[in-house]
């Protein structure tokens, strides 16, 4: 728990609202899409780290919501990937009527918790579903900035939960990174799984993070984000088989994610 | 649907928390005024729904910190946390 | 934030028409039951529930009732509009419960030291007060049924205050008693700065409006 205390903590003066363009938008899946944004004033983030969105209509109707960045903290911009909820107020807005040229207000960059920086030593276990890859995904790509040498200072695995193959964000870059040997990839399916599959195919449970994550002797780091269910779950069967608490660091991204 | 899978946790109110707090304020150590239990504000349970944000302690649920915006004016109650231990950017 | 706002092109956020003079000002409408909490739902089985109205000062008397003593009393179906203040609205919902009248009337009988205001506290520690003038009158329920069925723990089962003309942070969720006062006391949102009485026709979101 003292860990948090400590940390490189790479903080702007002021928090300030400001209109960031959007430079270009990319479909990822059927139901997600990636936003890539000029922001202004921008001091840098680091990985897990997200911002705040606010909408506001024509009548001052308001609505605001988190969204986690996507992109490494050296690529030089602001990515975002939104998943539509199709009942949702917000994402339906970002993933069907924005495009690139309009405006949207943020605020960031936010946290310094659900963060990964390079110093930190030992095997690195993330685990998400659905969206809450985004911020796990900042994560590998900024590992996968680093030299050799300091690749092989952290092994990564990553158990990734989604409703169906077609879901899988970043999958073509995620099968690159597991085809380089730059990181172990782990699929689980809840939904429909093609024909052929071979992969899991149910919810994250106990037996499959026995599988898959080191054991709690090697001390990984681990971070979980998702749906508020699936973090918790996870969160607690991780500690169950022995992990530290203080070393399972969470992200709640409300019911669906 | 549970209240429990609408919770969110401190991660999420790290935006409000700035605007208090100036810093980032999720890796930030709290102690609960109710229980004693000492963890990162990231770890508190985030309830509200739109009314406001109510952080609890994941052990005993007090409610650590509780943030409202009313018109031109955010309110904090900061009666149900003991201390807080926030990571220093300033060099002695 | 005192700058001008920037408009979002193209959003109108998750608001629907609605017949005219049914919403209240700067409400939209929803078909969905949203859940609003300020905690955890908490498990309280029927054989520990009870109901209690006491007064403000120790020496007043109580009264209580058991979760069968209170299904024993004269139920109601009132069919209302409910208004919250997180601006969503939802026309003819249909509710079971248990007049706040019927309970007051017992409460005055046994001798219950009165006030002009009350606090409702319930499990989970959430409070909220209200005027006196507010709950009675035909305009306030203890409800533990909804749509025809036993009402959710989500929406506060086993029992809520139903005060449907006030914003919906009022009616409690898993309400456990009233406290009679002779002053009004802040619960536990308007601490914080939400409105005493809470008028959605008037806009009383926080305190200060009008
Ligand atoms: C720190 C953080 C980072 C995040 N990062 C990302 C990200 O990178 N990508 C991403 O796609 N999402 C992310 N999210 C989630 C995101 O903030 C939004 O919650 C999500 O986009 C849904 O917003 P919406 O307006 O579309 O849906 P909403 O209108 O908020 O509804 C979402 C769903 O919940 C249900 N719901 C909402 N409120 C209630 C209620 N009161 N009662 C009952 N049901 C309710 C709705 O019916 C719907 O199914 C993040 C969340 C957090 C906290
Ligand atoms: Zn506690």
């Amino acid at each position: 728990m003292n860990e948090a205390i400590g940390e490189s903590v790479a903080t702007p003066p002021r928090l300030e609202w400001q209109v960031a363009s959007v430079v270009s938008v990319t479909q990822e899946t059927p139901r997600a899409r990636t936003l890539v944004l000029a922001v202004p004033r921008w001091a840098g983030h680091r990985a897990g780290q997200h911002v705040d969105l606010r909408l506001v209509a024509e009548d001052g109707y308001q609505a605001q919501r988190s969204y986690s960045i996507a992109s490494a903290p050296a690529d030089g911009m602001v990515a975002l990937t939104v998943e539509r909820l199709d009942d949702g107020e917000v994402s339906p807005y970002l993933c069907d009527v924005v495009q690139p040229g309009d405006g949207v207000e943020l605020r960031g960059p936010i946290g310094g918790y659900f963060v990964w920086e390079p110093a930190q030593r030992g095997p690195l276990f993330l685990v998400a579903g659905g969206s809450g890859i985004v911020p796990l995904m900042a994560m590998l790509r900024q590992r996968g900035r680093a030299d050799v040498a300091a690749r092989a200072q952290v092994p990564v695995r990553l158990l990734y939960s989604a409703r169906t193959l077609d879901d899988v964000i970043y999958r073509a870059e995620l099968e690159q990174l597991a085809d380089a040997s730059q990181a172990e990839v782990v699929l689980t399916l809840t939904r429909q799984a093609p024909p052929g599959w071979s992969g899991y195919h149910r919810r994250v449970d106990r037996t499959m993070l026995e599988a898959v994550s080191w054991p709690s002797s090697d001390e990984p780091n681990v971070y979980v984000c998702g749906p508020t269910s699936l973090v918790e779950s996870v969160a607690t069967l991780l500690v169950e088989l022995g992990h530290a608490a203080s070393r399972v660091r969470t992200e709640r991204f409300g019911p669906t994610g | 649907m549970q209240t429990e899978e609408l919770r969110l946790d401190g991660n999420a109110a790290g935006g409000v928390l700035r605007e208090l707090f100036v810093q980032d304020m999720t890796a930030a150590l709290g102690t609960c005024a109710g229980c004693g239990a000492t963890g990162p504000v990231a770890t508190l349970l985030e309830y509200g729904h739109g009314m406001g944000i109510v952080l609890r302690c994941p052990t005993c649920d007090t409610p650590v910190l509780r943030i409202v915006r009313t018109t031109g004016l955010l309110r904090v109650d900061l009666s149900g946390i003991r201390f807080l231990s926030i990571p220093s950017t300033i060099d002695e | 934030m005192a700058d001008k706002p920037f408009i979002a092109r193209g959003f109108h956020g998750r608001r629907a028409a609605a017949p005219p003079g049914r919403l209240p000002p700067g409400q939209y409408e929803t078909r969905d039951f949203p859940v609003l909490s300020a905690g955890p739902t908490p498990h309280t089985s029927l054989t520990a529930w009870d109901f209690t109205i006491r007064g403000a000062d120790d020496a007043s008397p109580s009264v209580r009732w058991s979760w069968d003593e209170l299904q024993a009393l004269p139920h109601e179906t009132p069919t209302v509009d409910i208004h919250c203040v997180t601006k969503w609205s939802k026309f003819d919902t249909k509710w079971e419960g248990v007049s706040v009248d019927t309970l007051l009337d017992a409460a005055r009988a046994a001798g219950v030291a009165n006030g002009a205001f009350v606090l409702a506290y319930c499990d989970g520690g959430y409070t909220t007060n209200l005027p006196l003038a507010d709950v009675t009158g035909g305009k306030a329920w203890v409800a533990f049924g909804y749509d025809g069925a036993p009402l959710a723990p989500e929406h506060g089962g086993p029992a809520r205050l139903l005060v449907p003309h006030l914003y919906f942070w009022k009616s409690a969720k898993w309400v456990r008693g009233l406290t009679l006062l002779p002053n009004d006391e802040p619960g536990f949102w308007e601490q914080l700065g939400y409105h005493d009485r809470g008028d959605p026709w008037r806009e009383q979101r926080y305190r200060g409006d009008p």
